[in-house]
């Protein structure tokens, strides 16, 4: 029985499967529009699995509730086991889990019905809007409480990370949401024109910045350290670069305005501290593989660990493309074109989903009494799928975007357009099967886990740990 | 005062209070407080789990 005196794992538990299964219903989704566009008729012209209505749903599936079970599940753990202390709030606890489970229902339902407020990343309808305020506020009220009541004397700079995400998110979310109501499905945005635009890509990019970056930079500052059995390279290293990364991201998100009706200081703005972003961020991946440093043969041996070095590699990865995109000029190649999904993708199934992974084959084990995953060969097989998927989806649209971009720019002598908007997508069609199998491949290695997951699972008990007693 | 003045001093104003986190973060002071923080996650070692 999970007592006081015992950390709530019960809620971690909840978290962590329904990670693995949105994972695999966010991914299914990806792969069936990422079929779309190899087959455009594959799904019988049905209104409800039509590609724009199915896209927010395969974003909101894996952004959301993969990824946001990701994090609810490992801050509660981090934050538990940090501070010595039972996650505060009682009923609110068990609240955030089904309130966000709630959230992600109705997505599933509203987006295929076509009811969206139409903003990236934020289409939910105001309804669900004010849902998630509640959940979001309850966590924060969980989060910072077990903070208060910690036993330890220092906040972790991992609690640092989820407590700038919980907080940054709740304002990204209340701003970029507010709308006026017409019924109970439709509203329309408390903003108009360049600024409607701005307020947009500010949340967007800092959904970015703040749920994908922050919160999993949380995730490695807890698991890197206690897969190498050694604290962070630099914890001076880990302070300095927290700050200069929230301090920094904020102001990052009119690059995606870049040539638009934008004032144009303002996209300058955006680009200049775009660049400045690649400092803080490989602050942040050099701090997480150089905790490595004298124990790099354990990524012989540790899949897990294997895991959490390769995110943090496409990490450094797409934290360099992001804010070579960001400058004006390569972005006047890059945008609208498929470089940007490719570049999307290596952040999020390279660093997101690659952290998760790693994260929840730790703690999994240790939720359910044991030390290890039932296998460890499944474990490899899940990385090597996971791996050349990724490579596959990521190549595929660099090849796509770059030949996008300069076939849309390309003109005869007389100015006219070398080439109509047909003639660039036909070429398209080799890059976008390899970017679905790339994608069936992730998928697959979801699958191997979830099979893991399954048989870790059922041969475990649920583990009831006790909070240490000394001060 | 002109808004160019005042954007000037926000911007040495930032870049101040940058350098006074990295002086503060690598001051010997803190490097014993440091150090702790940094094995949080070791301090509480799954050895005091028990299983029922």
């Amino acid at each position: 029985m999970e007592t006081n005196s015992t950390y709530n794992y019960t809620v971690i538990r909840q978290f962590s499967i329904m990670t693995v299964v949105w994972g695999i219903v966010g991914m299914l989704v990806g792969v069936i529009i990422a079929a779309q566009l190899v087959w455009p008729s594959l799904t019988f012209d049905i209104s409800f699995l039509h590609f724009g209505r199915l896209r927010p749903l395969h974003t909101n599936a894996v952004i959301f509730a993969f990824g946001g079970s990701a994090l609810f599940a490992t801050s509660y753990f981090v934050v538990q086991r940090t501070c010595q202390a039972r996650l505060f709030g009682g009923p609110l606890v068990a609240f955030t889990f089904w309130g966000w489970q709630l959230v992600i229902l109705l997505a599933a339902i509203t987006l295929p019905l076509g009811i969206t407020s139409g903003k990236e990343y934020a289409e939910l309808e105001w309804p669900i809007d004010l849902l998630i305020t509640v959940v979001w506020v309850s966590y924060a009220i969980v989060f910072f409480g077990t903070i208060l009541k910690r036993k330890t004397p220092h906040i972790y700079v991992a609690n640092w990370f989820f407590g700038a995400m919980i907080l940054t998110i709740a304002v990204l979310h209340l701003v970029n949401s507010a709308a006026m109501p017409v019924t109970l499905t439709k509203s329309y945005s408390a903003y108009a024109g360049a600024a409607d635009a701005m307020i947009q890509w500010w949340y967007g990019h800092n959904a970015v910045g703040f749920f994908l970056t922050a919160g999993f930079l949380g995730i490695m500052y807890y698991f890197v350290p206690k897969t190498a059995g050694r604290p962070v390279y630099s914890y001076r290293l880990s302070v300095v670069h927290f700050w200069a990364l929230v301090s920094t991201y904020i102001w990052a998100g009119p690059h995606h305005l870049l040539y638009t009706s934008l004032p144009d200081w303002t996209q300058s703005l955006g680009m200049v501290f775009s660049l400045i972003l690649l400092a803080p961020s490989w602050g942040g991946m050099i701090n997480g593989i150089m905790t490595l440093s004298g124990a790099w043969h354990k990524l012989r041996t540790d899949p897990i660990l294997r895991f959490l070095i390769v995110s943090l590699s496409f990490y450094g990865m797409s934290t360099f493309e992001g804010p070579m995109m960001a400058i004006k000029t390569v972005n006047a190649l890059s945008h609208y074109t498929d470089w940007t999904v490719g570049h999307v993708h290596s952040g999020a199934l390279g660093w997101v989903a690659m952290v998760t992974f790693g994260a929840i084959y730790y703690m999994l084990p240790r939720l359910y009494g044991k030390t290890e995953m039932h296998s460890a060969k499944l474990m490899e097989l899940h990385f090597w799928t996971a791996t050349i998927g990724i490579v596959l989806y990521i190549t595929s649209m660099w090849i796509a975007g770059v030949m996008q971009g300069l076939m849309w720019r390309a003109v005869n002598a007389d100015g006219t357009l070398t080439y109509s908007f047909v003639e660039s997508l036909e070429r398209m069609y080799p890059y976008y099967t390899i970017r679905w199998l790339g994608g069936v491949l992730f998928l697959i290695g979801m699958l191997i886990m979830a099979l893991n997951v399954w048989k870790t699972v059922s041969n475990g008990k649920p583990t009831v740990a006790a909070i240490p007693q000394t001060a | 005062m002109d808004l160019t003045v005042f954007r000037s001093i926000m911007t040495v104003l930032m870049f101040l209070i940058f350098i006074g986190i990295c002086v503060w973060a690598w001051s010997s002071k803190r490097k014993k407080e440091f150090d702790d923080a940094a094995n949080l996650p070791f301090a509480d070692e799954d050895e005091t789990d028990e299983q029922n």
